[in-house]
């Protein structure tokens, strides 16, 4: 079986519950290539992965290692059949050295063989150019530096075939080198190395192969010589048969939120934006495109007030409400349906009543003084149930039971409650089934009509497309473009979300 | 004055001795991702049964075998309920201290007042010449056996815990399970065996105090060295090394309770003192600087389950 490509995966199904995340696919990589994974977000790449590595189980496929069939259990089974994984937040433990992260739950004698750890280290930084001292504590180390030692980890188990996810998002442009190096190095010796990413210039740097993912499906296989980055980006986002949603042509309103020259940090204290400005009127939506992590989510905590802003402002309807607390810049009209729609969009254990009625409790008349008025909350619970096609039990049923479209739906249920003035939408239809999905956008372009201003992000181009009266493109923390919906092809909107400028 | 320095230091070491065994067994649990607020009531149990046992067989040794036991089986009941039912760590381990305060009371009331005869007690060793050493002798050569086990008992442990593969996969499984167990650690079992350890040196601190310091049982004897072991865990920042230290500072300060007492100050005043330095090495500890270095076990007290993500 000399033949056998290192790895092959036949029709591989995986289901979470709404969504199928690997639909029938089928994936080959040979010994010595380097395989690019690419696709957006939510496209399935990290699963299928992550199915190859042993974390999650296919519940339908089948997985050939050099030929042979394998029953992968567990990340142990993968280790043992020659595969390693580095994943996109790294599996180290900061407080420990790097050594004792390499050698952590190795089989083998009692005591820390630490002389023959540092040997072999230093055999392997030699081989491939991996530099890692091993005495050092991980938290030292930069996210580059990180990365080797989870490289370094995998080799150490003798790896044949190595996953990389995104592996590149974290580090800077002189690393990204480094470590397309080494990985060039390993591929000449006949390992695998499959590279998860959506940088479509990478592919094209790196690879030697490509697979492209969208919605869960295999859309095509090819050399990478034989492609170009347009044609990539034209399989990554696909041609798609939008316009089921008609955006209803509106006068122009007054400008509702203004945003001007904004900047701010990350959790990790480094500029994520850098001096965004934009406007949205009355009865218009706003698309954000993008790959996720170039700043959008730090925009959205800005406008709604939970991150502060270093510099730069937000007006809504000309009133300045930068670095205001969360609760005012509701009382003033803003309504936010998050990007972490159970974390931060409710209170889990509590009741759909409750989730319901959350931000407008402290108002007439959902509460007079200190009492809450329960049966005008019940009267208005059944009224948004019903209104919004809630599926739900009852109204007391804890509101982490429901399915994720029906969350949603609570969510815009409650936003839209107090006629907001601008609603702030990040990824509302993000792993939701095709009927909630619809739903979620109708009830938007419902309120659009009405007059309410939209911020709407997302990475579903297909979204952006059909929704938006105006698109912008952020990437790394500024603003590539704003154009007029009409206007908008999805070629250039897709190159601008890999950092390229248009050429006009 | 030296005179009274070196006395001092001689009461502070039995005086800190229970509270180094239990503290040495609380770390291994807290480095493993456990917390075991029980600590006071595996303490006690294992006082009476150590006096309880070495009072009928005449037998220290085996005293404190049973203490260790009872401590070792006690501790099973928190580990079961924290690491395999994913229980709240905080309820159990209360819960096991309330039941082994008034377990004990009910299992000692026929001891109160029985002294323990001479043959089952430990005594101070002999050691020809070392023993008579003016000054050196009483600092260091004329404890008794227990004392001399617990101090072994620092280095071996710290040794364990920095310098083996066990004690790799006890650190990291309190730090980040989900890793340890994509790694291949046995999570459930290192955990079990780490509060295992400490329900077993619990056991052996509480017989200390009833074999060994006072020999006699009193309802309630313990008085808070659990609670001590627990805050001492913490002024340790969790390792064994440092523990010593805090031990026989921890256990000076009780002697000196009594000593101090003719000048004016306050018994009450200086039994807050270990709760207050625990605080301000808390208030220290917990700095972002410091944190990454010596902070708490990053899992300390959350169940891990392999199925949430």
């Amino acid at each position: 079986m000399e033949d056998a490509p290192a790895v092959k995966m036949i029709g591989i199904v995986k289901r979470f519950p709404g969504v199928v995340a690997n639909d029938h696919v089928d994936f080959e990589a040979k010994a010595g290539e380097i395989h690019a994974l690419l696709g957006e977000n939510g496209a399935g790449k990290t699963t299928l992965m992550n199915i190859l590595y042993g974390i999650y189980r296919p519940d339908e496929g089948e997985i050939y290692i050099r030929g042979q069939k394998a029953h992968i259990h567990s990340p142990k089974d993968a280790i043992a059949l020659g595969i390693g994984m580095v994943h996109q937040h790294f599996h180290l433990i900061p407080t420990h050295t790097v050594a004792e992260n390499i050698i952590l739950g190795m089989p083998g004698n009692f005591f820390f063989p630490l002389e023959r750890v540092r040997d072999e280290i230093e055999q392997l930084s030699d081989r491939y150019g991996l530099h890692v001292d091993p005495d050092a504590y991980v938290w030292q180390l930069s996210a580059g530096e990180q990365q080797r030692v989870e490289i370094v980890k995998a080799l150490y188990r003798n790896a044949q075939i190595l996953i990389l996810d995104e592996p590149t998002t974290m580090l800077t442009p002189g690393e990204v080198q480094e470590l397309f190096e080494v990985l060039k190095c390993m591929a000449d010796e006949g390992k695998t190395i499959i590279f998860i990413t959506h940088k479509l210039e990478e592919v094209m740097e790196i690879s030697d192969r490509v697979t492209v993912l969208r919605r869960g499906r295999v859309v095509g296989s090819t050399n990478t010589a034989d492609t170009s980055v347009t044609e990539l980006a034209r399989m990554m986002v696909g041609e798609q048969e939008w316009g089921e949603i008609k955006l209803p042509p509106r006068e122009k309103g007054r400008v509702v939120l203004e945003v001007r020259n904004l900047q701010a940090l990350n959790d990790k204290g480094v500029m994520a934006l850098q001096g965004i400005s934009f406007t949205i009127r009355e009865g218009e939506i706003l698309g954000i495109a993008g790959v996720a992590g170039n700043g959008q989510k730090e925009l959205v905590e800005v406008i709604t007030g939970l991150r502060k802003a270093s510099s730069g402002q937000v007006l809504l309807d000309g009133e300045d409400i930068t670095n205001c607390p969360p609760g005012e810049i509701i009382q003033k009209g803003v309504a936010h349906v998050p990007e972490e729609r159970i974390n931060m969009g409710l209170a889990p254990n509590m009741s759909v009543l409750d989730n319901l009625i959350l931000k407008h409790h402290r108002r007439e008349p959902f509460s007079t003084n200190l009492l809450l008025n329960y049966r005008y909350a019940k009267q208005f619970a059944d009224e948004r149930i019903r209104e919004f096609e809630i599926i739900t039990p009852s109204k007391y049923t804890p509101a982490k039971l429901l399915s994720g479209g029906n969350i949603q739906r609570l969510i815009l249920a409650r936003e839209t409650a107090g006629h907001p003035r601008l609603i702030v939408a990040a990824h509302p239809t993000y792993g939701l089934d095709v009927r909630a999905t619809d739903y979620i956008r109708r009830q938007l372009i419902e309120q659009r009509n009405r007059g309410v201003a939209i911020l709407l992000i997302s990475e579903d181009l297909e979204e952006i497309m059909c929704m938006s009266d105006r698109i912008a493109v952020m990437f790394e923390g500024k603003i590539m473009g704003i154009m007029d919906a009409h206007e908008a092809d999805i070629n250039t909107i897709g190159l601008m979300m890999a950092g390229v400028r248009p050429e006009r | 004055m030296l005179e009274f320095l070196v006395e001092a230091l001689r009461a502070a070491i039995p005086a800190g001795t229970p509270l180094l065994f239990g503290t040495l067994g609380e770390i291994y649990v807290e480095r493993s991702g456990i917390l075991n607020l029980g600590v006071e009531g595996m303490m006690i149990m294992g006082a009476v049964t150590g006096f309880s046992v070495a009072l009928t067989t005449g037998n220290p040794w085996l005293g404190v075998l049973a203490a260790a036991i009872v401590g070792g089986l006690l501790s099973l009941i928190h580990a079961f309920v924290s690491i395999t039912l994913r229980g709240n760590q905080v309820v159990s381990g209360l819960a096991l201290t309330m039941f082994g305060v008034g377990l004990s009371g009910l299992l000692g009331r026929r001891f109160i007042g029985t002294p323990l005869p001479a043959q089952a007690k430990l005594v101070g060793i002999r050691i020809p010449v070392l023993s008579d050493l003016p000054i050196l002798g009483p600092l260091f050569f004329q404890f008794d056996p227990l004392v001399y086990i617990s101090i072994l008992l620092v280095p071996i442990m710290w040794f364990i815990l920095y310098k083996t593969k066990l004690g790799i996969s006890i650190r990291s499984v309190g730090e980040d399970p989900a890793t340890a167990d994509a790694m291949g650690v046995n999570v459930f079992g290192i955990r079990y065996l780490c509060t295992f350890i400490g329900g077993v040196l619990a056991g052996v601190g509480g017989a200390y105090l009833s074999i060994v310091y006072t020999p006699s049982w009193i309802e309630g004897m313990t008085a808070g060295a659990g609670w001590i072991v627990i805050a001492l865990t913490i002024f340790a920042l969790w390792s064994p090394l440092r523990a010593i230290l805090g031990a026989y500072l921890f256990g000076g300060v009780k002697v000196l309770q009594y000593r101090l007492q003719p000048l004016g100050i306050s018994p009450n005043l200086l039994n807050t003192l270990p709760f207050i330095l625990t605080i301000l090495v808390l208030m220290a500890a917990t700095r972002e600087v410091m944190r990454r270095r010596i902070g708490a076990p990053s899992a300390l007290g959350l169940p891990y389950s392999r199925e949430e993500k």
